[in-house]
């Protein structure tokens, strides 16, 4: 397995340009086959089954035996392939599905997802990916263990890391779910465990280095599967090949358009939907943008201490391969998240844009209604329009949608082939697996390595280690897919609630853990359970109908969380003593990138 | 003494860590607080067609961080080989 694996690592850019191009003579294939008159669904079901058989295939080939490649792919991911398989990680159902939908309805306001997921990796690259590289920890629980020492500290981010990390997964099967329901046409409670096998198949035999490899395949999937609506698009109405640096005209008109149908509540909601009332370039309404810049902070330090992200750093060769891998992540993420305000610009000059054939809004209702498109989404309920002042034209307060279609639904409402379609539910099911498989393994190896082999039974053997480890992601995974079929939250919610658990509970201990070598372990304890505490206990607050403080409502309770935090922390550790030499001299390792790691190579 | 100039070698190593770090973290929060703070002011300007605001949260800022990051890791490596701590690839 040595062998075939080093065989691997050296001719990895052949295998996944192999990859790249027989996935592109797929959809060219389809193309085809649409052509030859084969239905829309059998396309589908295509698109969605070959592409998980591949990631299946890639997950059974780097099936492993091996503590350091089951935690870690045995550190020897080069930083560019390391970069894609992060950007996979990250990229979520949410933001592959919901952001560009995000940004039609939300405007400026919602941008601050875009700002926050990218600019958040700066912190990591300055705060956190080299140092925790040269520890040489298998988990984020790992650091805080050893670097504060003692089992208390251990647990407690066990605690956040599990809390920040399930919230995360369940929306992310929720959203395999829902693409597999439509795509293959089965029930949503069957579709939730469909979609969980197929993220199981990816981890289960391999652990880290199958998820690296497969996450690598879905990075190329979903990257090529929302570039190519938007290119064909903005080719269509005359932007160009490259729409990102042209469509500064379009988002300049939209405050004319704006003006000329009016941004207007409308007359009779329909639960669900939303019409646009917001307006899409500036700022509006009171702390409109102090709510953008602590919804950024949330989701900014939220990216620096969401575990499945971190210890996708631990996997490189060295620390400068680990900030240089950083440095490739945020290039690839950057890649899709300038798209999104750019297709969802796009997508609202489609529909306002009274020169486009495809302009809906000033139409006669009648015309409207009569559109294939509209009929398909209004059959399920994810659209509708009401003629509610019965003038006989559709106005854009008559124009109701549910924000989570708009990337779904663009390639028909700009009247694209279908096999496009096909290719963006593949690209969807690739953003919300990829993102489900690592926090499904982050979870897993916390309790496994952290739990069970630190804290329960630290004579296991390798063999039990691995077994368990797997146990648990069976378990995990189950009832992650359990919750997620019970269609508690929204997929949106979710996500920032996550980002907001992980910053109260992890952010401060384990940047002050590198910066600040005072910082105890009575510190770090505080730090975690009373960000942890203090961050639950205001979003129960707001949640149950508090009035929040500040406009800080239960998407930015990472604020409150991350404030008790620190203070917490900093009081705490200068009322305790000093941490001992050995752990000083442990902190100064830390910073120096070369030498030998912290903890052992298989410890 | 040795071991003094050792220590002496590492405590200048991490002063200038430390000091990239904080020009990093400026522009960080430059681009990543001040300028959406100021979209409504900017959106007066034009740049490249687009109002200036709103290219700023939607393309500028993030365009700004994968910059940032590229020369804080070129940078941070040249500190690195300075002090013999480069480490082989």
């Amino acid at each position: 397995m040595a062998l075939i694996q080093g065989r691997f690592i050296d001719n990895i850019g052949r295998v996944y340009g192999i990859y790249t191009g027989g996935f592109v003579a797929f959809i060219i294939l389809m193309a085809i086959l649409e052509q030859l008159g084969v239905s829309a669904n059998t396309i589908g079901i295509l698109f969605v089954a070959f592409t998980i058989a591949i990631y299946a295939i890639i997950g059974w080939l780097s099936r492993t035996m091996e503590v350091d490649a089951y935690y870690v792919a045995g550190r020897q991911v080069p930083a560019v392939y390391n970069g894609m398989a992060t950007a996979a990680d990250w990229m979520s159902g949410a933001s592959f599905v919901a952001l560009a939908g995000g940004i039609y309805f939300g405007g400026y306001g919602y941008m601050a997802f875009i700002v926050g997921w990218t600019g958040g990796y700066v912190l990591v690259n300055s705060l956190m990916a080299p140092y925790l590289r040269k520890f040489g920890c298998y988990t984020v629980p790992d650091f805080i263990g050893t670097r504060y020492g003692g089992n208390l500290a251990r647990l407690c981010a066990v605690i956040v890391l599990v809390v920040a990390s399930f919230t995360y997964v369940t929306a992310q099967i929720d959203a395999t779910g829902t693409i597999a329901a439509r795509a293959l046409h089965i029930p949503y409670s069957y579709g939730v465990w469909f979609g969980l096998l197929g993220i199981l198949l990816c981890s289960m035999l391999g652990g880290m280095r199958a998820v690296t490899w497969t996450q690598v395949a879905q990075y190329i999937v979903l990257i090529v599967a929302y570039l190519v609506p938007v290119i064909w698009m903005s080719n269509a109405q005359g932007f160009g090949i490259i729409p990102h640096f042209t469509y500064g005209e379009a988002a300049t008109s939209m405050a004319q358009f704006e003006t000329q149908y009016g941004l207007n509540a409308p007359a009779e909601a329909i639960r669900g939907l939303s019409v646009l009332t917001t307006p899409h370039t500036g700022p509006v309404g009171d702390y409109a943008e102090w709510k953008f810049v602590t919804l950024a902070l949330c989701m900014m330090a939220g990216t620096a201490s969401l575990p499945h992200i971190l210890m996708r750093y631990f996997t490189t060769p060295s620390v400068r391969s680990a900030r240089k891998s950083v440095a490739w992540s945020l290039l690839f993420i950057f890649l899709l998240y300038f798209t999104a305000p750019a297709l969802a610009t796009l997508t609202k000059l489609q529909l306002l844009d009274p020169n486009l054939p495809t302009a809906i809004i000033g139409k006669p209702f009648a015309e409207v209604a009569a559109l294939d498109w509209i009929q398909n989404w209004s059959s399920v309920g994810f659209l509708a329009i009401a003629d509610q002042n019965a003038d006989g034209i559709l106005q854009l307060n008559e124009f109701f949608m549910r924000p989570d279609i708009v990337v779904l639904a663009t390639p028909e409402i700009a009247g694209l082939p279908y096999v496009i379609s096909g290719l963006v539910a593949a690209g969807g099911m690739a953003a919300a697996m990829s993102t489900a498989d690592g926090l499904l393994l982050a979870i897993a190896n916390a309790l496994s390595h952290d739990l069970y082999y630190k804290m329960i039974d630290p004579k296991a053997d390798t063999a039990v280690r691995l077994i368990v480890a797997r146990v648990l992601l069976l378990a995990i995974g189950a009832l992650g897919a359990l919750i997620a079929s019970l269609q508690l939250t929204g997929i949106l919610g979710a996500v920032a609630w996550a980002f907001c658990f992980a910053c109260s509970g992890l952010f401060f201990p384990l940047a002050l853990g590198v910066w600040w070598k005072r910082a105890n372990r009575e510190g770090a304890i505080a730090g975690m359970a009373a960000g942890f505490i203090a961050g639950s206990l205001y979003l129960y607050y707001v949640y149950t109908g508090g009035t929040p403080w500040f406009g800080l409502d239960h998407l930015r309770f990472g604020i409150v969380g991350m404030a008790v935090s620190l203070v917490a922390m900093v009081v705490v550790t200068l009322l305790t003593p000093a941490p001992d030499e050995e752990i000083q001299r442990m902190v100064d390792e830390t910073r120096v990138p070369t030498g030998p790691t912290i903890l052992g190579s298989k410890h | 003494m040795s071991t003094n100039n050792a220590d002496d070698a590492r405590d200048r190593y991490w002063a200038k860590t430390r000091n990239l770090t904080i020009v990093v973290l400026a522009l960080w929060a430059f681009f990543s607080l001040v300028v959406p703070w100021m979209t409504g002011t900017l959106n007066q300007y034009t740049f490249i067609g687009f109002p200036l605001g709103f290219y700023m949260i939607a393309q500028g800022s993030l365009i700004a961080f994968v910059v940032i990051i590229w020369v804080q890791n070129w940078r941070q490596d040249a500190i690195d080989d300075e002090f013999g701590f480069g480490d082989e690839e």
